[in-house]
C-alpha cells in the first residue's frame, strides 16, 4: 500500500504522525500509511470470495443472469467474468487485476486487484488485495438437456405418400451436397418419411425452408406447449414442420384434372411425369407436348400418380417407327429432347403363349429398337381407381403407356464405377434395395437430375476394369462427372452426421 | 499543560475561545460545559469572560488579542464592546478596527511581541495592530496560505505551524519572531492549527480529537507542563555526563 500526495513539496519538513508518532512528510491525512491504513479500508464492501458456476459437460462458465461463456483458466475472458461478479468494484478505481496461479484441480481461482479510492482530505489511497473464487458445478441448461434426453425442441417432418422412397434417396443426396443438415442433432427414420432434430426453431425453419425450395411441397408449423411461467410470461414450446413433398414422382402415369389439363396448353390429361424438379414435368406421349406443374399448382388441383413402380409391366418392341415431322399433332409446347415414335409392343408374359400385340406411341423414340424390353403401364388390365380417369371417355384411353426404356439390371450394377456418399450406411430390406438401386438407374439415366448430387469415383470398382463392352446402350456416367472423394476422415459426411444417426 | 477540549461537540475550539496571557474571551454556548473547562485552568489567574462578536460565537475567528489589548471587528456592537471593556482587566486596551478583512482571528497571529499579517490587510489597521497591542508587525504566509491566524498559532514560548512549512519558512518565521517553531497538526491530523489550539504561556487548549503525539507536540513546543527541563537538571546532566566521559 502507498499513500499519494497530491503534490509534493522537496523542501518541506517533517512532522509527526498524528496516530504513532513517527517521522512523516506532510500529507493531505497528516497520517503515516500504516496508521491511515487502519482508520479506512478502502476495500470495505468488495467481496473478498465469490463463486462462479462451471458446467462440466461443455466446459462453460456462468455468465449471470443466463449465458454461458469459454472461457480458458486465466484467460481474459474469465478475468472480466470474475470483474463483474465483484459488486463493490464501482466505488473504487480499479487499476490493475491479475491472476494467481491456482492448481487447476483445486477448483479455486484468485484474482489480485490493485484499487485505489480517495479518502480523508483528498489523499488517495492504494491497496492491493486478493479475492478468491470457488468454482462449483452447475450444469447448463443445454447440457442438461441433453443429459435427460431431451435435447430438440423443434422436429421437421418429411412425408411422402408413396410406396417407395427414392424421393428420399434423392433428398438426402442434396442435404449432403448444400451440407443442409450440420445443425441436426438427429435424423430418425420414420414410416413414409424422416424426422430431422433441432434445437432451436429457426435451424428447424431453415431446413424447411431448404426442402421447399428444392421439392414441391407445403408445410405446416404446429406448436405444443411444454411448460410456461405464469411469472415471467415466457413459454417453452417444441414446434413441430411437418413438410408434405407431393406423392408423384419421375415415371408416374398420372391423370390431370380436366381444369388443369385445360389451363396448360388442354394437354390430354393422361401424361407421364418426366422428372420433378422445383416443378413437376409432365409430357403426353402421344404429341410431345410438355407441361410444368409448380407446387402450388398442384396444390390447388391435386391428383395422384395411377401407377407404382410395381404396377408397370414389362413390353417386348416389336416394331418401332419414328413419326414424319409433317405427322405430328400440331400442339404446343413439344419437347425438343424426345422423338415420338409409333411402337407395336407384346407383353412379356405373353410371348410364348399367344401374340397379342399393342400399338401405341410413345415419346422415347430416340432411345428404343426392335427387340427392346420397356416398362409401361397396362390400361387393360390394370384395377385403377382415381376420380379423374373415370371422366375419361374410354375410346380416348389407349392400351398402354410406354414410361421407360429396360436395361440388364446385373450388368449395370456391375458396371456401375461411381457410388455416393450416405448419411447412415444401411439398406435393411430388399424393397429399399430395389429403390435405392432404381434411384442410382435414375441418376445414371437423367443427367438434369444428377446436377444435384455429388457422384463420388468408386475406386474398388475402378481398379476391376471390365472389358465386355457388349450393353453399348446403358446409360453411364463419364469419369468427368465424378468427383475424388478425398479420404481424410472414413465418414465423408462428417462425424457428426453419422453419429447421431440412430 | 494541554487540556483538550470541545464546544457542543466541535473540535475547532480556536473558533470559540480567545485566550491571551491576561484574558480567556469563551463564546455563550448552550451549556455552561466549554466554558468550565477554561474557568477551571484559568479562574485564579485571569478573567474568564463570556463574549459575543455581532451577536456571533466565533469570536475566536473575528477577534485577535494579546496581553496589552484586543482588536474586535467594527461588527461588534455597542453593548458587546462594552460588556468586554467591563469584564477584561484596565491594561487592557480594547479597540474597534474599520477593516474590510473583518475576521481578524483569520488574518493575524500574534504574541506579546510581535504580529505576523494578512498581506493584504490595510496599512491603519496595521498601525492600530502596533499602537493597541504594542507589537511588531510583518507581513507573512504560512505555508503559502495568507490566514496566518487560521494556519499558525504562538505564544511567547513557541509556535505550532502549517504542517506543509518548508525548513525555510520556519527558520524565517522563526526569526521574526524570535520563538522556536515547529510544524505539526491538531485534532487528528487537521492542519487548520488556529482553529484547533488556543495557547498562551503556561497553558493550552486543543480539540478532543488531538492525539496523544499532537499533545505532546504541542506541550513540548509551547513548554508546557511539568516535563520541561529546568536550568537545574541540564547543568546535574551535564556535570553528570562529563564526569561519565
Amino acid at each position: 500500500m502507498q499513500a499519494l500526495s497530491e503534490d509534493v513539496l522537496t523542501s518541506t519538513s517533517t512532522i509527526l504522525c498524528c496516530l504513532c508518532s513517527a517521522q512523516i512528510e506532510p500529507n493531505p491525512s497528516n497520517m503515516c500509511v500504516a496508521c491511515l491504513t487502519t482508520q479506512v479500508d478502502i476495500t470495505e464492501g468488495i467481496p473478498k470470495q465469490g463463486v462462479l458456476y462451471f458446467c462440466r459437460g461443455c466446459e462453460r462458465y456462468l455468465q449471470p443472469p443466463s449465458s454461458w461463456i469459454t472461457a480458458h483458466l486465466e484467460s481474459r475472458e474469465l478475468l472480466s467474468l470474475c470483474l463483474k461478479k465483484l459488486k463493490g468494484l464501482t466505488k473504487v478505481n480499479l487499476v490493475d487485476a491479475g491472476f494467481i496461479w491456482t492448481e487447476p484441480h483445486s477448483q479455486r481461482i484468485k484474482v489480485k486487484l490493485s484499487v485505489q479510492k480517495e479518502v480523508v482530505n483528498g489523499a488517495i489511497l492504494q491497496q492491493v488485495f486478493v479475492v478468491e473464487f470457488t468454482i462449483n458445478g452447475q450444469f447448463c441448461e443445454d447440457c442438461h438437456r441433453v443429459e435427460a434426453k431431451d435435447y430438440w425442441r423443434a422436429l421437421v417432418q418429411v412425408r411422402q405418400k408413396t410406396d417407395h422412397k427414392k424421393t428420399f434417396y434423392f433428398l438426402e443426396q442434396l442435404i449432403l451436397k448444400h451440407r443442409a443438415h450440420t445443425k441436426t442433432n438427429n435424423i430418425k427414420n420414420t414410416d413414409g418419411g424422416l424426422n430431422f432434430y433441432y434445437v432451436n426453431r429457426d435451424d428447424a425453419r431453415k431446413m424447411t425452408d431448404f426442402l421447399t425450395s428444392h421439392v414441391p411441397s407445403r408445410y405446416q408449423m404446429t406448436k405444443q406447449l411444454i411448460s410456461h411461467d405464469i411469472h415471467s410470461n415466457k413459454y417453452q414450446y417444441k414446434f413441430t414442420f411437418s413438410v408434405e413433398i407431393i406423392p408423384v414422382c419421375k415415371d408416374d402415369v398420372v391423370c390431370l384434372p380436366k381444369k388443369l389439363a385445360t389451363s396448360k396448353g388442354n394437354i390430354n390429361p393422361l401424361c407421364i411425369c418426366y422428372s420433378v424438379s422445383q416443378l413437376i414435368h409432365l409430357i403426353d406421349p402421344f404429341t410431345l407436348q410438355i407441361a410444368e406443374i409448380s407446387g402450388t399448382n398442384y396444390w390447388h388441383d391435386q391428383f395422384l400418380s395411377l401407377t407404382t413402380p410395381k404396377s408397370l409391366a414389362e413390353f417386348m418392341i416389336m416394331q418401332i417407327e419414328i413419326v414424319a415431322d409433317k405427322d405430328k399433332p400440331h400442339v404446343e409446347p413439344i419437347s425438343k429432347k424426345h422423338v415420338l415414335a409409333d411402337v407395336w409392343v407384346a407383353r412379356m408374359s405373353d410371348i410364348s403363349s399367344n401374340d397379342q400385340q399393342y400399338y401405341t406411341r410413345t415419346h422415347l423414340g430416340h432411345l428404343l429398337n426392335e427387340g427392346d424390353t420397356v416398362l409401361g403401364f397396362d390400361f387393360n388390365n390394370a384395377n385403377i381407381n382415381n376420380q379423374q380417369f373415370e371422366k375419361i371417355r374410354q375410346d380416348r384411353v389407349p392400351d398402354v403407356i410406354i414410361v421407360k426404356k429396360v436395361y440388364d439390371r446385373s450388368a449395370r450394377n456391375k458396371k456401375r464405377k461411381w457410388k455416393l456418399k450416405r448419411m447412415a450406411e444401411g439398406i435393411e430390406t430388399a424393397s429399399e434395395e430395389r429403390d435405392y438401386t432404381a434411384f442410382l438407374e435414375d441418376l445414371e439415366e437423367d443427367q438434369d437430375y444428377r446436377q444435384n448430387v455429388n457422384i463420388y469415383v468408386d475406386r474398388n470398382k475402378l481398379a476391376v476394369d471390365t472389358d465386355d463392352t457388349d450393353d453399348e446402350g446403358v446409360p453411364q456416367i463419364s469419369l468427368q462427372e465424378m468427383l475424388d472423394d478425398l479420404h481424410i476422415s472414413e465418414d465423408a459426411t462428417g462425424d457428426e452426421g453419422a453419429a447421431m444417426m440412430e | 499543560m494541554a487540556v483538550r477540549a470541545q464546544f457542543e461537540g466541535n473540535n475547532e475550539i480556536g473558533v470559540f475561545s480567545k485566550l491571551t496571557n491576561a484574558y480567556c474571551l469563551v463564546a455563550i454556548g448552550g451549556s455552561e460545559n466549554f466554558y468550565s473547562i477554561f474557568e477551571g485552568e484559568l479562574g485564579e489567574t485571569i478573567p474568564v469572560v463570556h463574549a459575543s462578536i455581532a451577536g456571533c460565537r466565533i469570536i475566536g475567528r473575528l477577534t485577535v488579542g494579546n496581553r496589552n489589548g484586543l482588536l474586535v471587528p467594527n461588527t461588534t456592537t455597542d453593548q458587546e464592546l462594552q460588556h468586554i471593556r467591563n469584564s477584561l482587566p484596565d491594561s487592557v486596551k480594547v479597540q474597534r478596527v474599520e477593516e474590510r478583512l473583518s475576521a481578524l482571528g483569520n488574518v493575524i497571529a500574534c504574541n506579546d511581541y510581535v504580529a505576523l499579517v494578512h498581506p493584504d490587510l490595510d496599512r491603519e489597521t496595521e498601525e492600530i495592530i502596533a499602537d493597541v497591542l504594542k507589537v511588531e508587525v510583518f507581513r507573512q504566509t504560512v505555508a503559502g496560505n495568507v490566514l496566518v491566524g487560521s494556519y499558525s498559532t504562538f505564544s511567547n514560548q513557541g509556535g505550532l505551524v502549517h504542517p506543509k512549512t518548508s525548513i525555510a519558512d520556519q527558520d524565517e518565521l522563526s526569526s521574526l519572531l524570535q520563538v522556536p517553531l515547529v510544524a505539526g497538526t491538531v485534532n487528528r491530523g487537521s492542519d487548520v492549527i488556529g482553529g484547533g489550539l488556543v495557547v498562551n504561556d503556561w497553558v493550552a487548549f486543543c480539540g478532543l480529537d488531538t492525539t496523544s503525539t499532537e499533545v505532546s507536540v504541542v506541550e513540548s513546543v509551547f513548554k508546557l507542563g511539568d516535563n520541561q527541563p529546568t536550568q537545574i537538571q541540564t547543568d546535574m546532566r551535564d556535570a553528570l555526563l562529563d564526569s561519565l566521559t
